[in-house]
């Protein structure tokens, strides 16, 4: 009874090898702490929105190639404010953002020393979709979509006939994506007037796959998201025009609207933000300048909206010497065309 | 029929739906992870190649492969073994056989019961503060391992005492009786016969920790990541470099996370692939641990 047959040869046998065992386990933890020194390799590293992500992972995986491993990006997705919480704390080279910096992350920024640099890289189309089954909503105005987003609505809002009458007396399903995200923020400054003002009583969810099948999944539903979501999902998704407040007419998001700047206000510039200090080492300037050249094809790979060429010349400028601050001052804005946005470059 | 026979068939009648209600809910939840694994594999089959193991993730999902992700799950759970496996079993044998019933064990009783049910994002939370800020370990490996480590203790610790509580008290008092001291007996008698028990609870505990995602992305798991760790073995003095606790990291779990939020199709065909994967990886795991147990129970006969 009891005793394993090896057991029973080695019973007896001596205290040594017990201590043998812990010296041995106690000399491979001490090891492990002490001979750790931090890797030599350079690595860039990259955080922030989930939406520039596809971008910044393009231009990172052809400039790996470029350089044969040599240099390492990482990136992660945090969502643009998150991605500016650790950029601002000087933990990161590069902050993908798919809003313009904002007054409380600059402060941020300035407590602990972080200058950074501004780069536009692609445009953005937001996109307002119900399902395709839906043949009442022939557009919308911005209005009508204060009116079904706005914080008030929450629990009073919540049929289709409440927006417009003559539309049916059912239930609106509304999603949209999650409240740490750029997107959230842009869409709220477009249409509510104040970011991240909006009601909570929608499906929210970080995965934009999610909001796609909510949406195809049920007739009285309504959400917004990134034009690329819609792109992938057509047969499964209606998109609704907007009616551009300026010119009065409804207009779809597509490559060319969002670049001629006629579907506005939910068109947005996606930026990368720059640690200057990031930019002294050389392979941190070399992946910025390889980004600029290069992101024009990668953005239209990525399916995003490239901005003019004259566009990418003046951020390379701006790149070049190094100018920091954001052009937006902190204050965010919405409906800003390729030519506003090139103008506020040209002042700098 | 007089009332006597009435109540043996019923109770035999209740016993038999028993038996069927038992087995109906078996093959229910059997079936459950077959057609999940089928709907996985049918999905994802077409990408699962070589290729698909050796590349790094890619902006085209033809091309985008899972070697970071893999490469670094396997690095992750050897070190949350490493860091979990002496304190787990060391605790639940401290509370077995030395700790008094005192309100010190009492406390960190409940304190282990209580950890097994703590959502695991909290343990993210809690490692970023102590492992990311405090101790500067940074969004590295080690920081995962560490975290997945916390995560698993009060498994480990649990599968330790249970095992432990197995072992008849009169082993124990036989190898007093021979003259052996505690630490003998515990040597000798207590750890090789709980062995088994132990080693299925670490197994299982390591197949919970390679499919969690929320601790990993509280900690900062990156994404994109085309590289692997550095070599632990270098070619100057000291030969062995363990950097690479240091190096950035990804896991399965946040590759398959990251392509599942893609637009494109094929993303999500390379979510399923991997997640084929890593179903196989973690049915794997629980096969050792069966076969484990299976190995120890021949052995031991009381």
């Amino acid at each position: 009874m009891g005793f394993t047959k090896e057991n029973r040869i080695k019973i007896g046998s001596n205290k040594g090898f017990d201590l043998f065992l812990l010296f041995s386990m106690l000399a491979l933890y001490s090891f492990l702490i002490f001979s750790v020194h931090a890797a030599e390799r350079v690595i860039i590293k990259a955080d922030g929105s989930s939406t520039v992500y596809p971008i910044s992972e393009a231009v990172a995986e052809e400039f790996q190639k470029a350089k044969k491993g040599a240099v390492n990006v990482t990136i992660g997705i945090s969502g643009t404010g998150g991605g500016f919480k650790k950029f601002c704390r000087g933990e990161t080279d590069i902050s993908n953002a798919s809003r313009p910096i904002l007054k409380n992350e600059i402060e941020q920024c300035e407590q602990n020393r972080v200058e950074f640099i501004e780069l536009p890289i692609a445009y953005d189309g937001l996109a307002v979709m119900v399902n395709p089954k839906n043949n009442w909503v022939d557009k919308l105005t911005v209005e009508e979509l204060k009116k079904i987003w706005a914080p008030e609505s929450q629990g009073k809002i919540t049929r289709w006939n409440q927006i417009r009458t003559g539309w049916p007396q059912s239930t609106m399903r509304l999603f949209g994506p999650g409240v740490d995200s750029g997107t959230f923020d842009y869409f709220t400054e477009a249409i509510v007037g104040k970011a991240k003002a909006s009601r909570g009583d929608y499906t929210s969810s970080e995965d934009d796959n999610v909001l796609v099948q909510g949406i195809a999944g049920d007739i009285n539903a309504l959400g917004y998201f990134g034009l690329a979501y819609y792109e992938e999902n057509k047969d499964r998704l209606k998109l609704v025009p907007i009616v551009n407040p300026k010119t009065g007419k409804a207009v779809l998001p597509s490559m060319e609207t969002v670049m001629n700047n006629s579907y506005q206000p939910l068109s947005r510039p996606l930026f990368i933000y720059i640690n200057k200090k990031s930019l002294d080492k050389k392979e941190v300037y070399e992946f910025v300048d390889f980004y600029l050249k290069n992101g024009k094809k990668l953005v239209r790979e990525a399916r995003y909206i490239p901005l003019p060429d004259s566009a990418y010349r003046l951020a390379e400028e701006r790149f070049r010497s190094k100018k920091t601050k954001s052009v937006f001052a902190g204050e965010p804005e919405v409906g800003l065309s390729v030519e506003e946005l090139l103008k506020r470059e040209q002042k700098k | 029929m007089n009332r006597e026979d009435l109540k043996i068939y019923t109770a035999r009648y209740i016993d038999h739906a028993f038996a069927i209600t038992g087995l109906l809910c078996c093959l229910a939840s059997l079936g459950i992870i077959a057609v999940l694994f089928f709907d996985l594999v049918l999905d994802g089959l077409p990408r699962i190649t070589s290729t698909f193991f050796f590349s790094f993730p890619s902006r085209i999902p033809e091309k985008a492969g899972i070697l970071s992700a893999w490469v670094g799950s396997v690095i992750v759970i050897v070190v949350t073994a490493l860091f979990s496996i002496p304190i787990g079993v060391a605790t639940g044998i401290y509370l077995e056989e030395y700790g008094k019933k005192n309100w010190i064990t009492d406390i960190i009783e409940i304190n282990i019961s209580n950890l097994a049910g703590v959502p695991s994002i909290i343990y993210g939370l809690l490692s970023l503060s102590l492992f990311v800020y405090l101790l500067k370990f940074g969004e590295s490996i080690l920081t995962g391992g560490l975290t997945l480590g916390l995560l698993i203790l009060p498994i480990v610790i649990t599968a330790t005492r249970e095992s432990i509580r197995t072992i008849p008290q009169s082993i124990r008092e036989a190898s007093y009786a021979l003259g052996a001291t505690k630490w003998q007996t515990i040597r000798w008698h207590i750890i090789p016969y709980s062995t088994g028990g132990i080693l299925t609870g670490i197994i299982i505990g390591l197949s919970r920790a390679i499919g969690e995602t929320a601790p990993l992305i509280t900690i900062g798991a990156l994404t994109f990541i085309a590289f692997l760790p550095s070599s632990p073995i270098q070619p100057s003095f000291p030969f062995i470099s363990f950097g690479w606790l240091f190096d950035a990291f990804t896991v399965m779990p946040v590759q398959i996370f990251n392509w599942i939020s893609r637009p494109q199709k094929g993303f999500h065909i390379n979510a399923a692939a991997a997640s084929s994967v890593l179903l196989v990886m973690t049915l794997l795991l629980n096969g050792i641990a069966i076969y484990i147990r299976y190995r120890f129970r021949r052995r031991i006969r009381w």
